[in-house]
């Protein structure tokens, strides 16, 4: 479990956060939701600890993350896995080593589990076969591919996806999100999305954060949202006459 | 801002001064960078050299025409310069350009491009795992890079001063090996060690905390140069000054 208490987070005289108080529950898809600019990405940089929060606690299972060192938090970071935007894949090193790297850095798996464990978290996002090539040989949605089996490859506790499915075609959209929910159901992991993806709102948020101006506006699920009367909230999500038109139908 | 920046490069060499994570893995990437920065450098070095060596043969041979200065006087002077001073310092310039942009556009990149993020979410010190087999492949190579250096520019003089007619081969062996004072290499290699450093964590710094996308990562690059550059010059100036 992921607790935040009261994150306030600026840069400069540019307030991104203000006081953001949340619980994010393990075996759960959590997404955090918002327009451009509304804070999210930085709401997660502050979780993973790349940002410095000004205010404000982070707790992983009860330990309290921003008070720790770098030190400290090594073993936590040993239990996170992280999907970036751009899938930040180390492009002077195939596929496999991507995945094989936190092994070789913090096991002492041989060689052979480790390239085991690789093919294991390829076959499980659909891309065996495909160790021996680089991120630049990848199409857009493999490389995310690859960054979910890196990012699964040390078996995390907590699963973090920075807009996984932005620059995709909705087919592979919906694929990556399917991937994340059952991993998040087979790891058991607590697993936070920011996404603006509304597909990926109605798909699979069990728990949504809407962010608006830095500060949390609104929380629920994804039947709640279609229930909301908060402008803003139904501003963002139904902007789209096709989204608006569905909500009616469904409701 | 001076301040702000040195504190900030001070640090940053106390995060890539840590312990290692595993030094297998520290190990593998010193090869690499060993490899990168000292074999791949190794052609320009040698070609940059000996016409160095060639041209100071001549411009020496230029200057020196009185009966009462023997001939061999070229080879000399052509060695002490090019060990105290145009090895060194000429190499390391030259390697601040290729290597130096080369570190810096490589860190940078994988800062805008979130892989130091993702390192660092991994628990891993991005800036020892990046930088540290950096600077010890460059304080063992640029040495090395700065022998060879000082070999090619000898051997430069004798087939530049030869066939010039500048100075005869056996004059100009007779000047390499008069009153040779061993103390020169010394001095050599204390500059390129410390050039070797300079190489590898000025533009390493750059990148690090390189902010935006490409256009900022393409600035920094020329930055890391130019300061570096100055670096260079500014400690070729102490060691000498402290040495000699």
């Amino acid at each position: 479990m992921i607790e935040i208490k009261n994150i306030s987070k600026s840069f400069g005289d540019n307030t991104v956060l203000k006081n953001i108080d949340a619980v994010f529950e393990p075996g759960k898809v959590s997404l955090i939701i918002g327009g451009s600019g509304s804070g999210k990405s930085t709401l997660l940089k502050c979780i993973v600890g790349l940002h410095k929060p000004d205010e404000g606690q982070v707790f992983f299972d009860k330990q309290e993350f921003t008070k720790m060192d770098f030190e400290e938090k090594i073993p936590i970071r040993k239990e996170i896995g992280m999907l970036f935007q751009n899938s930040a894949l180390f492009d002077s090193m195939t596929v496999e080593q991507n995945i094989v790297f936190t092994l070789d850095m913090f096991s002492e798996m041989s060689r052979k589990e480790k390239v085991e464990r690789a093919n294991f978290c390829l076959e499980r996002v659909n891309l065996a076969g495909k160790n021996k090539l680089y991120p630049a040989e990848l199409s857009g949605g493999m490389k995310k591919r690859v960054g979910i089996a890196r990012a699964i490859s040390m078996n995390p506790k907590y699963l973090f996806c920075d807009e996984p499915n932005s620059g995709l075609d909705p087919a592979t959209a919906i694929l990556i999100d399917e991937l994340i929910q059952e991993l998040t159901e087979e790891y058991q992991c607590t697993t936070i999305v920011v996404t603006h993806d509304m597909n990926s709102v109605m798909g699979i948020g069990e728990y949504i954060m809407f962010l608006y101006g830095g500060q949390k506006f609104w929380e629920g699920t994804n039947e709640d949202i279609l229930r909301s009367d908060v402008q803003e909230l139904n501003d963002f999500v139904f902007a789209s006459p096709l989204m608006k038109a569905a909500r009616e139908v469904i409701k | 801002m001076f301040f702000f920046h040195f504190g900030e490069y001070i640090l940053l060499l106390k995060k890539v001064f840590k312990k290692p994570e595993k030094w297998k893995i520290y190990w593998r990437e010193i090869l690499h960078e060993m490899t990168e920065i000292g074999v791949g450098s190794v052609g320009l070095i040698i070609i940059i050299s000996t016409f160095i060596g060639a041209v100071m043969t001549m411009q020496i041979a230029f200057q020196l025409v009185s009966d009462l200065i023997p001939n061999s006087v070229i080879g000399q002077i052509n060695r002490d310069s090019n060990i105290l001073e145009l090895g060194p310092t000429i190499s390391a310039l030259v390697l601040m350009g290729k290597v130096g942009s080369s570190i810096s556009s490589q860190i940078g990149s994988m800062r805008v491009t979130e892989q130091i993020d993702a390192l660092e979410i991994m628990g891993i010190n991005a800036a020892g795992y990046l930088i540290l087999p950096k600077v010890i492949a460059g304080v063992i190579m640029v040495p090395a890079l700065v022998t060879v250096a000082i070999f090619c520019a000898l051997i430069g003089g004798l087939v530049g001063g030869s066939v010039t007619g500048a100075v005869s081969p056996n004059d100009y062996i007779l000047g390499i090996r008069d009153s040779f004072n061993g103390f020169t290499v010394a001095v050599a290699m204390v500059k390129a060690f410390v050039y070797g450093f300079f190489i590898t964590s000025i533009p390493a710094y750059k990148g690090f905390f390189v902010r935006g996308g490409a256009l900022e990562v393409g600035q920094a690059g020329t930055k890391a140069v130019v300061i570096g550059c100055i670096v260079i010059l500014a400690s070729d100036y102490l060691i000498t000054a402290m040495m000699l």
